[in-house]
């Protein structure tokens, strides 16, 4: 078995790294590299402090030219972190790339290990199985898939339309889906942004005509992903469009079919407003939503329910834009990437009862609140309770299910300032006394610092200590038909009651509900909290495990505006790197199936998770498709002809790999 | 469905009326229930602080004396131990708790039920009254046994700290309401109340009379400013501290207006059109007469 494969006596290199101490300091690579230079066909035997430095990949390759090595063992970190780095110092050094083999001493030895003289051997035995390995590694040679040059943006906050716009600004095809009747996202409901206090709509209405009338963004609100099939650079994507009961190219928004509704009185909760108004059954979610176009709401249209109604909204229509017959349809697409940017949802306040959402009327979320100050919300932008009174004492409460091992444990990031603009806010709308509870105050970002600064000036009380209860229980006749939130002042160092007209949650962010089900339609995956998850947390941000599928904003974690609008930048740039080239290489450890061996049985045909095999009825023999194999080996390991190879996994390398690793320890396990 | 029976020592004291309405309200919704014979101390008190072996060991005895009777009678169906008072349910719950989590605990207590020829396996159900009614009786099930329609009688229900914190699963830690909907299935109106599972006091209305009387004030004053016309409990200790300490605290607390405090399984009896005597309305100092009769007079159930 000890042969030297296809190429006659192999003469192979090993590179054994200290990666600084973290390999050094607890394996001695010294004595693994004298050792491996011992070894059968192992001409040079180097060891050197980060092989992964240019001198590092020089060494390399002045190794391959100097002694004609054919075969290169670079004995270092993860495959995951330098396998390409070593692979392309080997083809630049003129051999194959796939002549290269690693042996993993850091995560797999030496960080895991805290005695030299075991990890010492356990570095020597893989070396030794690589050494045996290698010399069976054969020529492969990676395959060009042309790309569709376009790309989905999954989610229209402002994360999807930045990204949505980077690309089409770049000359790129980019359809937008969106599931509600507009875009704009959670941000549109905002009133100002922090630290800046810029008006949101007025620094995002422009964006969102902007993607309205790009010529290269389709754009399909009131939309939903519901079939992704294909592979990187090819994927085949099926989008339902829910019906409006509008035609879209003949309504201009000239909503007199809202005035003319059946329904004198608005009568049906405002979902843009957080139930604080009410609107139609026809409606339009918003003064600037885009697109400009009505929709029915079909639990709440006499129309929709019953069939039985005038349809006043009709006759008021000068285009004829209102269809009732309208249903459900899909489109088909072709993309080459896709970029999900899905947002976050706010925390349900009711899963606190201690905090009184939802028990009492005078106990808001930080959305509702938004949407009050807002010039265009329920009340006109001004600050009145549910009972029309102006509040004259507010509280702001933070961390509301966010930092709590009850609900969800991480910090959602941006509450800390949230709360803080909305103290500054409603001091400017009214003359209150406002308190605001806090565990820690996170204010990290450009100017964020300086904005609690200036709250502090502005005579805001900040309590430190997390709220105990809200709720009506007076004990004194100055508590009475208050609000009382009992909170230790851990600065004071004492319990405090106080009565307030007005308490605001600052409710944290979390995935969405259906986040899972994203994920699996996308093949994507998620973190133990339930967001998207990049494939690497500092060096790969918004790509994931998935080839072409990138994820930015805040499906992936609690992000602001400006970290979500970075994050989208970085997405569209990814997505253009892979689309720009044309075309996308393909690993080559791929299965393929020796014909005369295949039996047709056609059990490896359902196993593979990638629908690659298919079965040739003319031949009776399967086939495996290599552009969309992913190289899993499943369909190896069942295969019960044995017909099935992979590249880089054939039987010939494994064994000899185990020979490798075996030969030495075998007289100990077995004397 | 049927029950075992753990009274604890309260039920057969102090907390008398809680035994008898709960007996005659069983009765009354033809669900027997048998006193486990032999019972002993659940070892709640300061039994657990002092030594925690022997406390779970004192508790564990109970639950291996019902599945011992669970097995020797199997026609009375599974296991199920019914532990209304507060202090027994939590730490019945506890002890099955920490004797599934901590193995050595276990082996300790297991090697002291041998001693005593028992065993316990850790299939007994301890179930409160709550839970029972709300749950294996169910709303519906109560409503059509309720006789005297209690016509928007205004009632505070409180729950007290030991029922649902921290071990049991049928209702909200936070924010119970399993009291709340078994009265308004009776016609009382229970008021909305924030403090339904602050502590009453506990032993301290006895220790600490200063620190103690004040938590019982705070509960008293604030159900009757809701307008609550009684409060109606399931806990021993609690309906002690509420009701007999009452001219003490308005005494310290110069408040003085009666608040009845009857047991939940009273107000189901007084519902059911069961007697005062089979209740034990008149073991109780605060009479509840005057704010039943303001509601009397009302149509029957079924009219």
């Amino acid at each position: 078995m000890r042969d030297s494969g296809a190429n006659g006596t192999p003469r192979i290199g090993v590179y054994v790294c200290h990666c600084g101490t973290n390999i050094a300091g607890i394996v001695d690579v010294k004595a693994v590299a004298e050792y491996a230079a011992g070894l059968p066909g192992v001409v040079v035997s180097r060891e050197y402090k980060y092989m992964c430095s240019g001198p590092g990949q020089e060494l390399i390759q002045h190794d391959i030219r100097d002694h004609c090595l054919d075969r290169i063992i670079v004995a270092s970190c993860s495959p995951l972190l330098h396998e390409h780095t070593f692979r392309n110092a080997t083809a630049q050094g003129g051999l194959n790339p796939y002549f290269l083999q690693m042996v993993n001493l850091r995560e797999n030895v030496s960080w895991v290990n805290d005695e030299r003289g075991p990890a010492t051997e356990k570095g020597k035995d893989l070396v030794r199985a690589a050494v045996y390995r290698v010399a069976h590694h054969k020529a492969l040679q990676q395959k060009k898939v042309p790309i569709t040059a376009s790309v989905l943006v999954v989610g229209g906050g402002i994360t999807g339309i930045h990204a949505a716009l980077t690309l089409a600004n770049a000359g790129k095809k980019v359809y937008l889906v969106e599931r509600e009747p507009t875009i704009g996202g959670h941000m549109a409901m905002f009133d100002k942004t922090f630290p800046t206090l810029d008006c949101a709509a007025c620094i995002l209405t422009p964006k969102m005509s902007a993607v309205k009338n790009h010529p290269n963004i389709t754009l399909w609100t009131y939309s939903e992903v519901v079939g992704v099939d294909g592979f990187v650079g090819n994927y085949k994507i099926k989008v339902k469009r829910k019906p409006r009961y509008i035609k879209e190219d003949l309504c201009v928004g000239c909503l007199e079919c809202i005035a003319a509704c059946i329904h004198k009185e608005a009568r049906f909760p405002d979902g843009f407003n957080q139930g604080l108004s009410k609107r139609k059954p026809v409606y339009i979610p918003f003064p600037q939503a885009t697109p400009q176009l009505v929709l029915f709401d079909p639990e709440a249209c006499i129309q929709l329910k019953s069939g039985r109604c005038r349809q006043s909204c009709a006759e008021a229509c000068d285009r004829k834009a209102i269809d009732f017959r309208q249903i459900v349809e899909f489109e088909e697409i072709e993309v080459g990437s896709i970029i999900l940017a899905t947002g976050f949802q706010a925390f349900d306040a009711s899963r606190l009862p201690y905090y009184g959402y939802g028990l009492y009327p005078n106990v808001y979320t930080a959305l509702e609140v938004e949407r009050l100050i807002n010039a265009s919300g329920p009340t006109g932008g001004e600050v009145i309770l549910r009972d029309g009174r102006k509040p004259k004492a507010v509280g702001i409460i933070h961390c509301v299910g966010s930092r709590d091992e009850k609900t969800n444990r991480w910090c959602s990031r941006v509450c800390c300032m949230y709360s803080l603009k909305l103290a500054h806010l409603i001091r400017e709308h009214t003359d209150a006394t406002i308190y605001s509870f806090y565990i820690d105050m996170r204010t990290p970002g450009k100017g964020y610092e300086e904005f609690y600064d200036k709250l502090l000036k502005e005579g805001v009380h900040f309590i430190r200590g997390r709220v105990a209860e809200v709720s009506d229980w007076s004990r004194s006749p100055e508590e009475e038909g208050k609000l009382v939130v009992r909170v230790e002042d851990t600065l004071v160092g004492t319990v405090r009651r106080i009565p307030l007209d007005m308490v605001i949650l600052a409710v944290g962010l979390e995935p969405r509900a259906d986040s899972q089900e994203v994920r699996r339609l996308f093949n994507i995956s998620c973190s133990t909290e339930g967001f998207f998850l990049e494939r690497h947390p500092k060096l790969a941000p918004v790509n994931t495990f998935t080839d072409g599928i990138f994820i930015a904003g805040a499906c992936q974690g609690p992000r602001d505006i400006p970290d979500a609008v970075a994050q989208a930048g970085a997405a569209a740039a990814e997505a253009l790197v892979l689309i720009d080239a044309g075309h996308i290489e393909l690993e080559p450890n791929t299965a393929f199936i020796r014909e005369e061996d295949c039996s047709g049985c056609k059990s490896c045909v359902p196993l593979c998770p990638y629908k690659a095999i298919s079965f040739l009825e003319d031949k009776k023999k399967a086939w495996i498709n290599e552009a969309l194999c992913k190289g899993c080996g499943t369909c190896a390991a069942a295969c019960p002809s044995g017909s099935i190879v992979q590249n880089l996994f054939e039987d010939e390398q494994i064994f000899n790999e185990i020979d490798g690793l075996l030969s030495e320890l075998a007289p100990m396990l077995f004397t | 469905m049927s029950y075992w029976y753990y009274p604890g020592c309260s039920l057969k004291s102090n907390g008398k009326p809680y035994e008898e309405s709960l007996l005659a309200v069983f009765r009354e919704l033809d669900t027997p229930i048998w006193e486990l014979d032999d019972w002993n101390c659940c070892g709640a008190t300061s039994y657990m602080s002092v030594d925690e072996t022997q406390a779970f060991s004192l508790a564990a005895r109970n639950l291996a004396l019902a599945e011992r009777a669970a097995r020797q009678a199997p026609e009375k169906g599974p296991p199920r131990l019914l532990a209304p008072c507060s202090a027994c349910f939590l730490v019945l719950t506890k002890t099955q708790r920490y004797v599934a989590q901590h193995g050595d605990l276990a082996r300790r207590v297991h090697a002291g039920l041998q001693a005593i020829d028992l065993e316990y396996q850790g299939v007994v159900q301890v179930r409160h009254p709550l839970d029972v009614f709300v749950n294996d009786m169910g709303l519906r099930r109560i409503a059509k046994a309720v006789k005297r329609r209690l016509n928007g009688l205004k009632v505070a229900c409180y729950y007290g700290c030991q029922v649902v914190r921290p071990f049991a699963t049928f209702d909200s830690a936070h924010d119970p309401t399993t009291m709340d909907r078994l009265v308004e299935v009776l016609g009382a109106k229970p008021v909305r109340w924030p403090l339904k599972t602050r502590c009453c006091g506990g032993a301290l209305t006895g220790t600490i009379p200063d620190v103690g009387l004040r938590l019982s004030e705070i509960l008293l004053r604030d159900a009757a400013q809701r307008g609550a016309e009684m409060i109606i409990t399931v806990c021993p200790l609690c309906q002690f501290n509420l009701e007999c300490y009452q001219q003490k605290i308005g005494r310290a607390f110069r408040d003085s207006t009666p608040l009845p405090v009857l047991y939940l399984t009273q107000l189901m009896g007084k519902a059911f059109g069961i007697s005062d005597a089979d209740l034990g309305i008149r073991r109780l100092f605060v009479s509840p007469e005057p704010a039943f009769a303001r509601h009397e007079g009302g149509q029957p159930a079924h009219a």
